[in-house]
């Protein structure tokens, strides 16, 4: 692998560390399995590119697309918690519904962004080529939302809002809302995924309706690839993990996609994507029936 | 004072499993009393207490404390008159939040809640001194998950959980039944001091007449979903298990079951 592609790989790692926050978010601490991402993801692309060639500033048109995506995400809650529709289902339909929205916000399947201002135009004057700007800027704006993430959930709503998903009967009885946490940890959730989206257009150069597809595995490979390297005892670790974890897999992919004696092409990133989150999901399991396979004796 | 009128509770209406669990249930409860409840199985035990805490809703009939009606708030927006303790010492905590975080948590019953930072400094040293008392080394595990704990210390950190905060009514679910009888003991002894302690109203929930008689300031006994009997102050001094069944008998004019001699135990 070459400097560009390693750092491209960072590149996207870093954005997809953000889809890992917010699904950590909805499935690690709410217990809430939504695939809403699929759709918050383009949602908050098409968002921000639509205005960004509308002539709008790029930082508002990333802000305005983080709203866009926490309203994705309250809709998944609401279909959930106040019509009890079953929570797969419910983020399934905000989903393949978000599909047509982000059709009729872009008013085609994609909009380019090639000779536009982005986040990223001011830092390109400089000295230093795109590939390694790129990297750095999104760095620190990772840092940033990680930082904000963890304070939020150490403070009083943070808790509650862990303590819903950890048990909402005791939550309850301690006067937690647990309705209404769901409904904001779901707009927090897809808010992330959407700035996400927004920031992968804006690199990519382009918005596209069907670059949500798959979005919510890589998130979720993300989250559980953190989990497997490294201890997620505290808050923090386990923010970090995220994000170490999307960084990981991006690398991995990458890797997998440039060693030429694998013979995989990037049509194959899909199925390299499943059998990397089916190895991830497996393997701590295995390591432990094997452990009790070896020492288990003859008895 | 909680005073609860008419009320009926029906589970899986209009179903061929319709069943009355509360049959209109009149009972008040003075200030400061402590109240034991004891009954078979499905004699509305769990209901009485689950309508005072919210978690089931009267098909008819209203529920007041102090005056205020709660009949149709829901649990947790009356969290701050109500305080819990569940029979599974599992249920009453959060095994994935540390120690501090659960009594963080518990902070936070009937407060509006902040994006302040749930824990300091202040907050760990009322944490340290509530454990101590506990006598089970937990203050020096402040930061130890939940999960980390026997049964009985996660009881005894709900029961702490329970009453950081001011409550109308304590309630307590057969918190000892999960528990060996040693632990069982000393959870009981802790409830006992603290309630006496903040003199606290309370309704507990038992399947033993010995502790029903031990423990409190006033027995009722439900059945069916009644309450057929309710003994306090004199009558209910020098009240033995014998006593309590006989009066049973004589109050419900039906030869004992199978079912309510378990209740003797």
């Amino acid at each position: 692998m070459n400097q560009i592609a390693f750092l491209g790989a960072i590149e996207s790692g870093l954005i997809f560390g953000l889809v890992a926050f917010g699904v950590f978010l909805s499935f690690r601490i709410l217990q809430f399995p939504d695939l809403t991402v699929d759709g918050s993801f383009p949602l908050g692309a098409a968002v921000s590119a639509t205005m960004i060639v509308s002539g709008f500033d790029p930082w508002l048109s990333t802000f305005v697309a983080a709203i866009a995506g926490a309203g994705a995400g309250l809709i998944t809650a609401w279909l959930n918690v106040r019509l009890k529709i079953l929570h797969l289902l419910a983020s399934i339909l905000t989903m393949i519904a978000l599909y047509s929205i982000n059709l009729r916000i872009m008013g085609r399947p994609n909009v380019a962004l090639l000779g536009e201002q982005t986040v990223l135009t001011p830092f390109e004057v400089g000295a230093l080529p795109y590939y390694i700007t790129t990297p750095l800027v999104f760095s620190v704006i990772v840092l940033i939302i990680l930082v904000a993430l963890v304070a939020f959930l150490y403070s009083e709503i943070g808790l509650s809002m862990r303590a819903t998903g950890a048990n909402p009967r005791m939550a309850r009885a301690h006067g937690i809302n647990t309705g209404r946490m769901i409904l904001l940890g779901m707009a927090i959730s897809n808010a992330l995924v959407a700035i996400a989206g927004s920031l992968f257009a804006q690199s990519q150069g382009s918005a596209d309706v069907t670059m949500g597809v798959g979005v919510i595995v890589i998130g979720l490979a993300s989250v559980i690839g953190g989990e497997a390297v490294m201890s997620t005892r505290t808050m923090l670790l386990a923010i970090v993990a995220c994000l170490i974890g999307a960084i990981l897999y991006r690398l991995a992919i990458a890797t997998a996609l440039n060693l030429d004696m694998l013979g995989l092409k990037s049509q194959d990133l899909n199925l390299v994507t499943a059998v990397l989150v089916t190895a991830a999901i497996v393997f701590p399991g295995m390591k432990r029936s094997l452990t009790g396979v070896f020492t288990r004796g003859d008895s | 004072m909680i005073s609860l009128r008419e009320i009926v509770v029906t589970f899986s209406k209009g179903t061929p499993l319709e069943t009355l669990a509360l049959r209109s249930v009149d009972l008040d409860i003075n200030k400061g009393e402590f109240v034991t409840v004891i009954g078979s199985n499905g004699a509305g035990k769990s209901t009485l207490l689950n309508i005072l805490s919210g978690e089931a809703l009267a098909d008819s009939g209203h529920l007041f404390i102090d005056n205020e009606e709660l009949t149709r708030r829901s649990t947790h927006a009356r969290a701050g008159l109500v305080a819990r303790v569940f029979q599974d010492p599992l249920a009453g905590t959060c095994e994935q939040l540390t120690i501090e975080e659960n009594l963080a948590l518990a902070c936070g019953r009937g407060r509006r809640r902040t994006l302040s930072q749930a824990l300091n400094g202040k907050l760990r040293n009322r944490f340290k001194e509530q454990l101590e008392r506990l006598g089970l080394g937990l203050e020096d595990r402040l930061g130890d998950q939940m999960g980390l704990l026997s049964g009985g210390q996660r009881q005894a950190v709900s029961l702490l959980m329970a009453t950081l905060q001011p409550a109308k009514i304590l309630l307590l679910d057969e918190h000892t039944a999960a528990l060996d009888p040693k632990t069982a003991a000393f959870v009981l002894d802790l409830s006992r001091e603290i309630i006496e302690e903040q003199t606290l109203t309370t309704l507990m929930v038992t399947h033993s007449m010995r502790q029903a008689l031990d423990v409190g300031s006033r027995t009722i006994m439900m059945h069916q979903g009644r309450i057929v009997f309710d003994v306090t102050g004199k009558d209910r001094e020098g009240l033995d298990v014998p006593d309590l069944l006989a009066l049973f008998e004589k109050r419900q004019g039906e030869s004992l079951t199978d079912d309510s001699l378990l209740l003797s135990g």
